[in-house]
């Protein structure tokens, strides 16, 4: 018995999370990944590149949780588990398809200890959970950030799915953040700011650093709720989980909901006016100041040891 | 038009947990508990939306034990009209809370059902959505708006793109995101008259519902700590240091 994993994409490409869900599964057995949407013959070349797959499946979506769901509903009869990221698309359709196939789904696991043994962070990540799942199929979602890329280099079959399209709900329009920085949850730099830089155009300084760095840009909740940055550059509990090599905090004390976010990355550096702050505790390497003056000044600095990426 | 709304009640957002030593779990006893965040926002919408004229009565369920008799005087304070507990002493697993859910629904018949997103202490986001499998009905999970349109709601979401305007035709379940609205604190006549309100207690087991955890949980622990890191003195070393971590992740 095999593993159906959902596809992730956005705007016609693979979203690099699949690789990384591919990955964390490739132990189970051989994968099926299915693409659902339209237009998606790029995005099926993409993804029966990824090693571990054995077929790529594409079917028609109308886009919304009841329609993906039933189709994946339908599959799961011929597999033994159904995974997906812990995106806002697995999210929504994975709970979904499990409650219709009468299973407790596991979600957002952090590690793959067997065939039935799956880690999952609680309380924001202040806890780890480990569970044994003896239900006779296992609808997973994976928290992408937390595994390395499958290798590319595979050509596994396409094959289109006849799926009927049913669907009560009706996409009507997507609301879009335009950004050419690289995607939050799986990138290996990001530059964060918080609530201290004040406004949205003084927010652009950490859009500028993020550039310099070839960085993804991230925000606290505070900073989103007063309108500094879009609400899919969020980071923390409730909103993207990152796990970079390097996160670069700026102006951000710390909460305790993104602390959660942050748990994964590999080095810290924090920007700060207060020493006591959580995040400048939790840093590898903070630097007390305005951050203000301490941009610009690491802008030159930065050109000056010849950072370019 | 009737709005359920489902409530959790879980360890206030603000304390700081500690896993047990023994790994059999977070300690919950002596720590404040109160209405988890996303369900205030919930609750809030219901309201708004029956303070606009959208909803004749608000219900509001918690499963749980006697003691979360408080979060439903809360979100009665808040302006809800009526309250049910599902009483049991059990944790049960978020496939057996959907169940039950839907069998209040069943019972109800609501046009809407509202909940927070997820609760801050398992974390899972999936009541919601499994409701709605199981009643058959449409999902506009993450709100952070929601328009009444006729027989249909008009749910904007926040997803990892961005955001997305999706409609549903009613009956739909929908789970609030935090920038759906800001929830009110009752004033005191409000929490008096709460008590006042009709709040009825059944005990879980007389809805016929299977509740045995599907799950084993074998240990809770906490996370790895951190080391301790230092401070630098100027933005220049700080770029040094940055530099060398660039060059570090270019050479693997």
């Amino acid at each position: 018995m095999s593993t159906l994993v959902i596809a992730d994409h956005d705007l016609g490409q693979l979203s690099p999370a699949t690789a990384r869900v591919v990955h964390a599964v490739s132990e189970l057995g051989p994968i099926d990944l299915l693409v659902l949407g339209t237009d998606t013959a790029n995005i099926a070349a993409d993804a029966s590149k990824l090693a571990g797959v054995a077929k790529v499946l594409t079917a028609q979506s109308a886009g919304t949780a009841d329609a993906d769901a039933a189709v994946i509903e339908k599959l799961a009869a011929g597999y033994l588990y159904v995974v997906a990221s812990a995106g806002s698309v697995g999210k929504d359709r994975m709970p979904r398809v499990a409650a219709k196939l009468d299973l407790m789904p596991v979600t957002d696991i952090v590690d793959v200890l067997g065939p039935n043994r799956f880690t999952r962070p609680i309380y924001a990540g202040n806890a780890l959970q480990t569970v044994t799942d003896n239900q006779p199929k296992h609808v997973l979602t994976i928290r992408a950030s937390a595994f390395r890329a499958a290798a590319n280099g595979n050509a596994a079959p396409i094959e289109a799915i006849d799926a009927p399209v049913v669907s009560a709900a009706r996409l009507i329009a997507s609301h879009r953040t335009e950004s050419d920085t690289p995607d939050l949850a799986t990138a290996q730099i990001v530059v964060g700011g918080g609530v201290a830089l004040g406004s949205a155009e003084k927010f652009q300084l950490i859009e500028q650093l993020a550039k310099k760095l070839g960085a993804a840009i991230g925000a606290t909740r505070a900073a989103v709720d007063a309108g500094y940055a879009p609400n899919d550059w969020q980071v923390g509990q409730t909103g993207k989980i990152i796990a970079p090599d390097l996160y670069i905090a700026i102006g951000i004390s710390g909460a305790l909901q993104h602390l959660a976010g942050i748990q994964g990355a590999k080095k810290i550096v924090a920007i700060n006016t207060d020493p006591e702050a959580p995040l400048v505790k939790l840093a590898d390497v903070a630097l007390i100041g305005d951050l203000f003056e301490i941009i610009p000044q690491l802008l030159t600095e930065l050109d000056k040891a010849g950072v370019i990426r | 038009m009737k709005i359920l709304v489902a409530i959790k009640r879980v360890v206030d957002h603000n304390v700081r947990i500690r896993v047990r030593p023994d790994g059999s779990g977070v300690e919950t006893t002596g720590v404040r508990l109160s209405m988890n965040p996303f369900c205030k926002h919930a609750v809030e919408a219901a309201v708004q939306l029956s303070e606009a004229g959208h909803g004749d009565e608000v219900v509001v369920v918690s499963i749980g034990p006697k003691t979360a008799n408080d979060i439903i005087l809360t979100a009665l304070a808040m302006g809800a009209h009526r309250g049910i507990l599902v009483e049991t002493d059990a944790e049960l697993e978020t496939l057996a809370i959907a169940k039950l859910l839907a069998k209040v629904v069943e019972e109800e018949n609501p046009d809407i059902v509202l909940l927070g997103k997820q609760a801050v202490d398992d974390d899972s986001n999936h009541v919601g959505q499994m409701l709605a499998a199981l009643i058959n009905r449409p999902q506009a999970t993450f709100a952070s708006e929601i328009k009444v349109n006729g027989s249909e709601l008009e749910v904007t979401r926040e997803v990892d793109s961005g955001r997305e305007t999706i409609a549903v035709p009613l009956p739909a379940v929908v789970t609030a995101d935090l920038r759906l609205n800001t929830p009110r604190n009752a004033a005191l006549p409000m929490v008096m008259k709460a008590r006042s309100k009709p709040l009825a207690v059944r005990p879980a087991a007389e809805f016929g519902v299977d509740l045995a955890p599907r799950l084993v949980v074998e240990k809770v622990a906490p996370p790895a700590e951190r080391v301790a890191g230092k401070t630098v003195g100027s933005a220049s070393e700080l770029a040094s240091y940055i530099a060398s971590e660039v060059s570090q992740m270019e050479a693997l």
